[in-house]
């Protein structure tokens, strides 16, 4: 059977092979330990400045195992044997009897008499030592938030001792997110430190990519004089590419925060859009002055309100789904209080459009009353489902955040969705006639009062749409209305009087302009001057931004 | 003695003659009672009493400078709150100079909330104001001249009806939101408050109560005077004729942006003088009084009375307070839907108000506006917009 001998005798081989390749790692691992053991146990040894070198020393290994030891050195419970120098970590205390622990290992345990052991003292330096050395360790954690958190507070702390333990950490990094903060905080560390002028230009030119103020920080000094006059940087090449970094960042960033602005006028601007929208049909379309548009807005808030507390008590797993029920629950609940208005009150004053004023302000009266006493009068809050909660960082420092994100996407998902209404569909032809020409669309068989409920009804319907967007950024509360419905009137009468898009181009221009003027007037001045701007801008056009021409603008 | 056309006309005008004695009785009686009757009396009037009717004469005075643009004119302010604030502040100002160093902070110049935001001096626009004159002329100036600017801007313009009711109200609310801020230099929030005394004589004292009461009286029946004689007049015709029809007038060759703006300055006058005899009877202005829900207000106290009628206006705004303060005290919660209901109501089923719906109040009308303006005198809305 000489070919099962020779089987055998190769796995015989080959469990040789192991054996021996595992007593070689092992031997190499002993090898290792020795060194670090002797690291530990240089710690405890001699003055405060030279366990502090110790302590960045022990740092540098970059061993994994290092931050447990200088935690328990940290905490006080690292004590020395006096008879061979050797380091171990308190478990207990019994009386005289300290049970101490081996470094690496806390299962073998010995037990010493106190008099056998000295503590391990530390102060203040070597306590500091200790803080920058677990910094540095947690480059090597294996979380890999902790790593990016370590980084970052490399860059914020920038020491010398860390420019070889940032190469390491360079080297041994995968992820590639961290790869490009531990870039950032070396590149940062090499050009306060660094001693060729080459490497600190390219750190310098690495860093000027990224537009951000803590980089415009750290580079100022390089361009800046002492109080002699004398430039802080000797070297002028350096001095130079630090110059030009901090131009292009700040210019950068100027142009990142004039982004910011806009975008938040934009959304502004689609939240009045969304105010608005529904005033643009009754008061655009019907000519229907509605004091109590506001109103129709707060029941759209309670409606989610409502809805979101039934979600909550009978199936919070489905608490997502909530907006999309109070969607159609606002619409619907506004909706029909507008009809009930519109048959009730308004239909008896069509052609007197001051009285209707008063009128639908004493409704929003009313309302405003009920709902402060079915709910109360102090705030309620109004619950972001997941996908709305939360948002995403942008260069330059802006954030967006998703709810904003999504009342943008809404409000232009309404506009569009209504300019269909009115421009496709049967009742939007019907609106457009009895608009244009009431006893005209009359004859032609078309039954006036009830596309005016009807008309009214959406106008009122997407009011309260508006009121389950507005809920989610704002705090529901009675008032909430009121504060919406000025400026409503605003952008429909600036926009131009029966013409929607009139009425996105007039939410959206407000909504940035009142956001660009934020920074240099101030919240309420800004304000302030935006409606001054209005009242001027209608002495010049009284009729708005797009006004209707011809017989329409008779009204 | 010859008498003048309007002269004769004001004699004949049956209202307001029973308006001016009601209010004039008031003057005299109110005091009588409240010194000279003993507290246990039942026709007692306390000094609390004395002051809140003052108030409602204040708001009655609003109310005509309302009633003289909206009722005759046509132009609905939804922004004369903003008039009175003013006139108001004006006061305010000129008492809180009285103080002098009698603050919480005992500095002689500064009021105390410009001690408190760290105010070294007194911003220019606060200089004159420890002179009564000169507040005297603010109130009837700054009120005045607002109106003068807003009004020429907005009738040259033509801008009518719906969208002047709204810009006027964005004015209001921009002067509220203006002065929110502590910067301006109005007190903020907190607006002008801790009056110590007027002309010399103590806020706290029940002559003084007395005082301001009788001014008040006596403001609202000039006041009331001169609005009768401004519609009486041909000029008060015109502005009836831009109200019935703007743009017929206009072709008949009146400019109809001068008697409008004309009739604005006097109504932003008159509020502001209501706002001045206003603040030492309540001791505080704020800029709650800017607010755009306030000037609305007014206008429904003028259609409750009954709109283009002046007394009405004075009528509608002593009922409407009155039910104010009864329900405010008895049921706050319901005062905001008995108002909205009022509102409703007065717009669907007195589109005449209280003077031209009850027929005891209906009152004979003079010879000459029979004959020009024919039986039917419901004050028609505007012919467009």
């Amino acid at each position: 059977m000489p070919a099962r001998l020779a089987t055998l005798t190769v796995l015989l081989a080959a469990v040789l092979v192991a054996m021996v390749g595992a007593a070689g790692r092992l031997a190499a691992e002993d090898g290792d330990d020795a060194a670090f053991r002797a690291r530990i146990d240089a710690l405890a040894k001699g003055s405060y400045s030279r366990k502090a070198r110790a302590v960045r020393a022990f740092a540098e290994t970059g061993d994994p195992r290092a931050a447990d030891i200088l935690h328990h050195y940290r905490s006080g419970k690292l004590y020395r044997r006096d008879a061979d120098g050797r380091v171990f970590v308190l478990q207990f205390e019994d009386g005289d009897a300290l049970t101490l622990s081996d470094p690496l290992d806390p299962a073998k345990t010995v037990t010493l008499k106190s008099g056998e052991v000295t503590k391990a003292r530390i102060n203040n330096r070597v306590r500091r030592a200790i803080s920058s050395a677990l910094a540095t360790l947690n480059l090597f954690s294996k979380n890999i938030e902790i790593r990016k958190a370590a980084a970052d507070a490399a860059f914020k702390a920038r020491s010398k001792s860390f420019l070889p333990l940032l190469k390491k950490a360079l080297a041994v990094e995968k992820d590639a997110d961290t790869r490009v903060r531990l870039r950032r905080a070396y590149a940062a560390t090499l050009i306060t430190y660094g001693s060729v002028a080459a490497e600190r230009i390219a750190a310098i030119r690495s860093l000027a990519s990224e537009s951000s103020p803590a980089i415009v920080a750290l580079l100022k000094p390089l361009t800046a004089k002492d109080a002699k006059g004398k430039f802080l940087e000797p070297d002028p090449a350096v001095r130079k590419a630090a110059i030009s970094a901090v131009k292009g960042i700040e210019s950068n960033l100027a142009l990142w925060s004039t982004a910011g602005d806009l975008y938040r006028g934009i959304s502004l601007g689609s939240v009045l859009l969304l105010a608005a929208i529904g005033l643009a049909v009754t008061f655009g379309v019907m000519g229907v002055i509605n004091m109590a548009h506001g109103e129709m807005v707060v029941i759209g808030a309670y409606a989610t309100f409502t809805v979101q507390e039934i979600f909550r008590s009978n199936a919070p797993q489905l608490f997502d789904y909530s907006l999309a029920v109070a969607l159609p629950v606002a619409f619907v609940a506004a909706g029909i209080i507008g009809i009930v208005m519109e048959r009730g009150i308004i239909r008896f004053l069509y052609g007197r459009p001051l009285e209707t004023l008063l009128a639908t302000w004493g409704v929003s009266l009313i309302i405003q009353q009920a709902v402060r006493t079915i709910f109360g009068a102090q705030n309620r809050e109004v619950g972001n489902p997941s996908f709305m909660s939360g948002g995403f960082d942008v260069a330059g420092g802006i954030t967006l955040t998703y709810n904003r994100l999504w009342i943008i996407v809404f409000a232009l998902i309404v506009f569009a969705g209504l300019l269909l209404i009115v421009r496709k569909t049967s009742l939007g032809l019907k609106m457009r006639a009895v608009t244009q020409n009431r006893p005209m669309a009359s004859a032609m068989g078309i039954r006036n009062g009830w596309v005016n409920a009807m008309t009214f009804g959406l106008g009122s319907g997407i009011a309260g749409i508006a009121g389950v967007a507005l809920s989610q950024i704002t705090n529901v509360s009675p008032n909430l209305g009121q504060s919406f419905i000025i400026d409503s009137f605003m952008v429909v009468v600036f926009g131009g009087v029966g013409n929607l898009w009139g009425t996105l181009v007039g939410a959206l221009s407000l909504g940035v302009v009142n956001k660009l003027l934020e920074p240099y007037a101030g919240v309420v001045l800004g304000k302030v001057l935006v409606l001054i701007f209005i009242i001027l801008f209608i002495q010049r056009r009284p009729r708005g931004l797009f006004a209707l021409k011809g017989r329409a603008a008779e009204g | 003695m010859t008498l003048g056309p309007v002269t004769r006309a004001l004699l004949a005008d049956k209202g307001g003659r029973g308006l001016v004695g009601i209010i004039a009785a008031a003057a005299v009686l109110v005091p009588l009672a409240n010194q000279f009757l003993p507290p246990g009396s039942p026709l007692y009037v306390p000094d609390y009493l004395v002051s809140l009717f003052g108030k409602y004469l204040c708001y009655a005075l609003l109310a005509l400078s309302v009633d003289l643009i909206w009722g005759f004119a046509g132009i609905l302010s939804l922004g004369h709150g903003a008039f009175f604030a003013l006139g108001g502040y004006a006061m305010g100002m000129y008492m809180m100079r009285q103080i002098g160093d009698r603050g919480v902070y005992k500095n002689p110049v500064l009021p105390d909330f410009m001690v408190f935001l760290n105010w070294k001096e007194l911003p220019w626009y606060w200089f004159g104001f420890d002179s009564f004159a000169f507040a005297a002329l603010m109130i009837v100036l700054v009120p005045g001249l607002l109106a003068f600017v807003f009004g020429w801007f907005a009738f040259r313009s033509r801008v009518t009806g719906v969208y002047l009711s709204i810009i006027t109200q964005a004015m209001t609310y921009a002067l509220l939101l203006a002065f929110f801020r502590n910067e301006m230099g109005f007190g903020g929030n907190n607006g002008l408050t801790d009056f110590k005394d007027v002309l010399g004589f103590n806020l706290k004292a029940s002559s003084t109560t007395i005082g301001l009461f009788v001014a008040s009286a006596v403001a609202v029946i000039l006041g009331y005077i001169l609005c009768r004689a401004i519609t009486l007049t041909k000029f008060g015709r015109v502005l009836v004729a831009i109200r019935d029809a703007e743009s017929r007038t206009r072709f008949l060759g009146y400019r109809v942006d001068k008697y409008k703006l004309f009739a604005f300055v006097i109504s932003a006058v008159l509020a502001g003088i209501a706002g001045a005899l206003y603040v030492p009877q309540v001791g505080i202005i704020n800029p709650s009084e800017f607010s755009p829900a306030q000037s609305i207000e007014i206008v429904i106290w003028v259609a409750v009375g009954g709109r283009g009628s002046l007394y009405g206006a004075v009528l509608g705004a002593i009922v409407i307070n009155y039910l104010k303060t009864y329900f405010t005290g008895e049921f706050p919660d319901y005062w905001l839907f008995f108002l909205g209901g009022v509102f409703v109501a007065s717009t669907l089923f007195l589109p005449k108000g209280i003077v031209g719906t009850i027929p005891s109040f209906s009152v004979k009308r003079p010879a000459w506006l029979t004959r020009l303006a024919g039986p039917g005198r419901q004050p028609a809305e505007e012919g467009h917009g």
